[in-house]
Order: structure tokens, then sequence, then C-alpha cells
């Protein structure tokens, strides 16, 4: 995968999360992830068709996502329930949205699915292809979040 | 802006339509509906009066760009103002929303700001 394709989904998260959430967000080093097993406790995932396919998946710490609904909703949000996975859900919407923007201005054009969303310690991300997995650690002031983007060889 | 009329809000993610209801209601706006896909929406738009359409595209059953060619092509609703809200920022999807008769655009993430000055370019 060409290391290039990674910087419009860190750019599209930072922007995503800054604009709605009003949350500083700073990137750590991404990394090529070997297992399935999710770093997070809520998982938006959204399918990409277009000139490779592929998947990213949005991964949220309990507290950190807890703290961007919050924020969002304009309201506490204090437990992982429908209105954290829907809004997780909308997150990945956004963050595709943008990110594929990106990618446009390279020349690749994208297609994205309607995202799907898995809750729970320790639970599975499963991407559509079997290529690398490279994963991007975030940190916030409310906790971490990581976002992994995965396209076939 | 008449902060009177009656927004139908239309997205399938009840957060979206929690965080726009906040930002009109912040606006002034007090009659607002929702729903949650194009066909509720359409529904919706045959019960009841609605002056502004505010829509997401990506949604299940019906999209809001089918949603938007539907309402055009009824000659009841054809100057029907229709803010598209949506994560799809590509060229094409723009020119799509706009050959189909879109009102305005607004790209996912936004401001409270960006939806404002939409909606006074809208209803002015």
């Amino acid at each position: 995968m060409d290391v290039k394709l990674i910087n419009p989904f860190i750019d599209a998260t930072i922007f995503v999360l800054e604009t709605m959430a009003f949350i500083k967000v700073t990137p750590g080093k991404p990394y090529v992830k070997q297992d399935n097993l999710a770093v997070g406790d809520v998982t938006g995932i959204i399918g990409l068709t277009g000139i490779a396919n592929g998947t990213i998946a949005v991964t949220f710490e309990e507290k950190c996502i807890l703290t961007i609904v919050s924020n969002m909703l304009g309201e506490p949000m204090d437990t992982l329930n429908d209105d954290i996975s829907d809004a997780v859900g909308e997150l990945t919407n956004m963050i595709s949205g943008q990110a594929r923007k990106g990618l446009e201005q390279m020349g690749k054009v994208f297609k994205a699915a309607i995202p799907s969303v898995v809750t729970g310690k320790n639970h599975s991300i499963r991407h559509y292809s079997d290529g690398p997995k490279i994963a991007i650690p975030f940190n916030t002031d409310g906790g971490d979040f990581t976002i992994e983007v995965c396209f076939e060889r | 802006m008449d902060t009177s009329i009656k927004i139908l809000i239309v997205d399938d993610f009840a957060t979206m339509r929690r965080i726009l209801k906040n930002i009109l209601k912040q606006l002034g706006f007090k009659n607002l509906v929702e729903a949650d896909d194009g066909t509720t929406a359409w529904d919706v738009l045959e019960n009841q009066e609605i002056d502004l359409i505010i829509s997401d595209w990506n949604m299940p059953k019906m999209t809001g760009l089918e949603l938007l060619k539907k309402v055009r092509a009824d000659s009841r609703y054809v100057k029907k103002p229709f803010l598209m809200v949506t994560a799809e920022a590509q060229k094409q999807n723009v020119i799509e929303a706009v050959q189909a008769g879109v009102s305005n655009y607004v790209v996912k993430p936004f401001t409270a700001e960006a939806i404002s000055d939409k909606l006074e370019k809208i209803l002015r």
C-alpha cells in the first residue's frame, strides 16, 4: 500500500473531530497491525470501492468516545449505548467522506458503503480485504483512539 | 430569516439529526420534523406542510439524491428549498446534486455558521 494514501485519512480524522467535537487530536506513529483484535471498545467500519477495494475502521476507547459524543451533542454521555454507536457510525462516515475528498485530489476516486458499528471489550475488526492493516493511533485530552486502513494488495 | 417555517431533517443517523436540531433551535427555528431515510421523508412531505428540506445523501431505502430527484419531478415541490448536508464531498457528488436541482450543499463536518450561512442564502 502506498503510504501517501494514509495522509488523507490522518487529515480527515483531525478535521472531523476538531470541527464536530471541538477536541484537539494528535496523531501518533503509524504501524502495521498484525491481529484482528480491536484496540478500542467501540469501532466503526466502512467499506470503500474504487481503484482498490478496502476498509477503514475507527476504534475508540470508552472514555474517549464518551468525551467526543458529549461534546458533539452538548450533553453528558456516561455509557456505551445506542447513541454512542450511532455517533461512531456518523463519525466514521464523515472521516471516510473527508478522506475520499483528499484522495480525489490525488486522482484516486472511491465510493463508500454505509458504516457498521461493533461495541464491546476485545471485539474483532474484520477488514474486507487481505492487505496490510495500517494503524494510526491518535491521542486526545479525553483518551485515545486508532484508525485502521486496509486495502487489497 | 423567517424562523417560523417548518423544516424536515432527513438523516439515517440520529446523532446528526440531533446536531442539526440543536443548531436550528439556536438559530430560532422551532418547527422541526425528522425522517431517517428518503422514503419516510417523502411520506412526511405528502402529509405535512414542509417549507424546507435538509437531507443527508447516503441513506438506506431511498438516498438523499433519489429524494431530491423525486421532489423536483413533482410539480407541487419543484421549488421546495432543499439543502443537502452530506459527507459526500467529491466534485462529482456536488455536480450530481446541482444537476438534480439542489438549493445548496453543505459538506460534513460543518460548523453552525456554515448551516446558518446556507440557510440565509436559501431563505432570503
